[in-house]
């Protein structure tokens, strides 16, 4: 079906949209080709200019939870004026995220550019436990383990085998991807929340097989490369803005391609999964295909942050026994927060959980253990006030703002037109 | 033969523990289908209170009963104010994400309360001036009296729980809760309630299984629950969710299988963490349910 609605004629086309409601409507397809452009330079916020439209929203939101969007489509989605405005509202947060990040780095010292960077790692193995989690409904504890494989590739290919840095990303990607189709076959017998204690396991054992069988300096399990590998590559960039914008660079092109998966014939098959297992495999969906392909997507994307994780913390560390279960923690924490089964979540939940651990640190002089207790705190907090998210919960907001500013007229027109045909 | 002996029973003393935290995982998933992820930080707090009211000069044994109540009331509040409000309707993962909030926040709240030093939980069995169990003889083995007096607690607790789920009216009604809420609520039972009931039993069990852990060992801190929680889900999984015989059968299991493997199987010397993960791994490939657990018919 190719989209043949283009904005003038969006009032004539307005009944064949109702028809065809369940699949993409044309409007989407202009919406699409409108951001198009913009995406590419959006940094961490692929999604800005073009969060899933109404249509797709529905696909996305889960049975029995209210698909805030796409309740109010009739009304803002056949109404020109109000959709337009959201698109212009998008495109507008979109540019202004995009040229706050490119400025970031140069605004901030460097230890702060070196926080952000984190964020965006974090928000990378986010983006792929919400593939997993978010859209094809996989719960996974265990995300920790394969951010480990990715660093402990990148960190014994430089310090064993002498490679520079940027050649062992794809390598980590693609061991991590193994050991995801490794976990991802007999995870296909179990579900939801026996599943989430299988990989809580990998990440509880994954540090234990990392000191058994890595020796770093001194015998420990703890790799560190040569700082100078990761040195500036062009003149007039500092290394830590070097180190930030190549995550930055890594993280749009993850983030554009899960974007674009997930509206793929692939991601409408994943969402199938998701939400109806049974019938999806009815109407042709090879299950085990889409699932185990799902569960290495998945983990190379937490390997790819991993390997970057190696090169701004300078270390793959495998001393401390429950660092990977908290790793797993941390993603999983953050696509909730931030939205899961959307594309800005997992960016929005790492910024949160970062600044939030970094500002509950020193929060209470004297009472360094009591961070964690105001980081679970915070989480349950937003876990009762936004349960669908930041990401979610703004959703819903622009759809209730948008829905009262439709003129009156506006509004009675909308339902006669979706009751015409 | 003697070392394959010793082995099995220091393996059976550490499956009963396994077996008794995997209980109270199990009680919490029959009446609310969750699984808690806090469990093993509620235990520890709780041995902490009773570390401390024994400290303070109460019998042992009267210090970890009155933990269990202390354990049992905040297990029903934590339902009442913590899950409830995120539970209804919503997804899962909110839950997990309460469950692990409070993982956190409960295991820093006992630091900040009772110090990051290693403490000693007094034994509520017979040991020794310098604190080592006092053994007897049985065919030929000297065995612990923490092995002796870890197993009867673990015998006791699960006759109170069959007499009380299978014999009584309260029972019939966690059950019936458990299998269908929606159509109890239509006879009348008070879901509610049973719901707080169910994490408070939970939370009192956890208590009895953390006070008893830390006395086995030598010393205690605030890590105290962490590997043991990872073997009580492994036997919680590896017996099915469902079943509380499940769960105390493969709790042994769990901590024989371990005792052994790392005794006779160099390898595994460091990852002894593998056993149950491995277990876990191949009853469920085998069968998904667990081993006790009932096949759920699902509806399209």
């Amino acid at each position: 079906m190719t989209p043949t609605g283009s904005p003038p004629d969006r009032p004539a086309e307005r009944p064949r949209r109702t028809l065809r409601a369940p699949g993409r409507g044309g409007g989407d397809g202009a919406a699409g080709s409108e951001t198009g452009v913009t995406a590419p330079v959006d940094p961490s916020h692929p999604g800005a200019g073009g969060m899933p439209d109404g249509d797709q929203a529905a696909a996305f939101a889960r049975p029995g939870e209210a698909p805030a969007p796409a309740a109010t489509s009739p009304g803002t989605g056949g109404d020109g004026q109000g959709r337009d405005r959201v698109t212009v509202i998008r495109i507008a947060t979109g540019v202004i995220l995009a040229a706050a990040a490119l400025y970031a780095p140069f605004y901030f010292e460097p230890e702060l550019n070196r926080v952000l960077a984190q964020v965006l790692y974090i928000a990378i193995a986010a983006m792929g436990l919400n593939l997993l989690t978010g859209f094809n409904g996989q719960v996974s504890i265990g995300h920790g383990a394969f951010f480990g494989v990715g660093a402990f590739t990148t960190a014994i290919l430089m310090v064993d085998h002498g490679w520079t840095y940027e050649p062992t990303i794809p390598i980590a990607a693609a061991v991590a991807a193994a050991v995801g189709v490794a976990v991802g076959v007999p995870a296909l017998r179990v579900r939801g929340l026996y599943l989430a204690l299988i990989t809580l396991g990998l990440a509880v054992i994954f540090p234990r097989v990392a000191t058994k069988y890595v020796k770093g300096q001194g015998g420990i399990a703890l790799l560190r490369p040569d700082r100078s590998e990761f040195n500036s590559l062009i003149d007039g960039l500092a290394s830590d803005q070097w180190q930030y914008f190549e995550c930055l660079v890594i993280a749009v092109v993850l983030f554009v391609l899960a974007w674009n998966l997930v509206r793929s014939r692939t991601g409408r098959a994943m969402i199938a999964v998701r939400d109806q297992e049974l019938a999806a495999s009815t109407v042709g969906v090879n299950l085990s295909r889409v699932k185990v392909g799902t569960f290495a997507l998945s983990a190379a994307y937490a390997g790819v942050a991993g390997s970057l994780s190696v090169m701004i913390d300078r270390a793959a560390d495998g001393t401390n026994p429950i660092l990977y279960f908290q790793r797993s923690i941390e993603f999983l924490v953050a696509v909730v927060i931030g939205g899961a089964a959307t594309i800005l979540g997992p960016a929005v939940g790492a910024f949160l959980i970062v600044f939030l651990r970094r500002n509950t640190e020193n929060l209470i002089e004297g009472k360094e253990v009591l961070a964690p207790a105001v980081f679970g705190a915070a989480l349950i907090v937003i876990v009762y006030v936004l349960p669908e998210g930041v990401v979610g919960g703004l959703r819903k907001l622009v759809a209730r703002l948008t829905k009262r500013r439709v003129p009156p007229s506006a509004l009675t027109a909308a339902p006669m037109s979706e009751s015409a045909p | 033969m003697d070392l394959f002996i010793s082995q099995l029973l220091n393996g059976i003393g550490n499956g009963v523990v396994y077996a008794s935290v995997a209980l109270a995982l199990v009680l919490i998933f029959r009446t609310t289908g969750l699984l808690n992820f806090a469990q093993g930080e509620m235990a520890l707090f709780s041995t902490y209170i009773s570390w401390k009211l024994a400290s303070s000069g109460l019998p042992v044994v009267a210090a970890i009963l009155l933990s269990m109540v202390i354990a049992f009331v905040a297990g029903a509040i934590i339902e009442r104010v913590l899950i409830r409000p995120v539970e209804v309707g919503r997804s899962p993962l909110n839950v997990v994400i309460v469950t692990l909030g409070m993982f956190l926040a409960i295991n820093s709240f006992a630091q900040l309360f009772f110090g990051t030093d290693p403490q000693t939980m007094p034994k509520p069995w017979p040991s020794d001036a310098s604190g080592n169990d006092e053994r007897i003889n049985f065919l030929g083995q000297s065995i612990s009296w923490a092995v002796i007096a870890l197993a009867l607690v673990l015998t006791a607790e699960c006759v109170l729980l069959f007499l009380l789920l299978q014999k009584t009216r309260l029972g019939l009604k966690i059950r019936a809760v458990a299998s269908n809420p929606d159509s109890s609520r239509l006879v009348g039972i008070n879901a509610g309630a049973i719901l707080m009931l169910g994490w408070a039993l939970s939370a009192a069990i956890g208590a009895l299984a953390g006070s008893l852990v830390a006395a086995r060992s030598t010393g205690f801190d605030a890590s105290l629950m962490a590997t043991v929680l990872v073997y009580a889900f492994a036997a919680a999984a590896l017996g099915g969710f469902d079943s509380p015989l499940g769960a105390v059968i493969s709790g042994l299991v769990v901590g024989v299988a371990d005792a052994l493997t790392t005794q006779y199987v160099d390898a595994l010397n460091g990852i002894e963490l593998v056993v149950p993960l491995g277990l876990i791994l191949i009853v469920l490939l085998v069968r998904p349910t667990g081993l006790f657990g009932r096949q759920t018919v699902e509806r399209v």
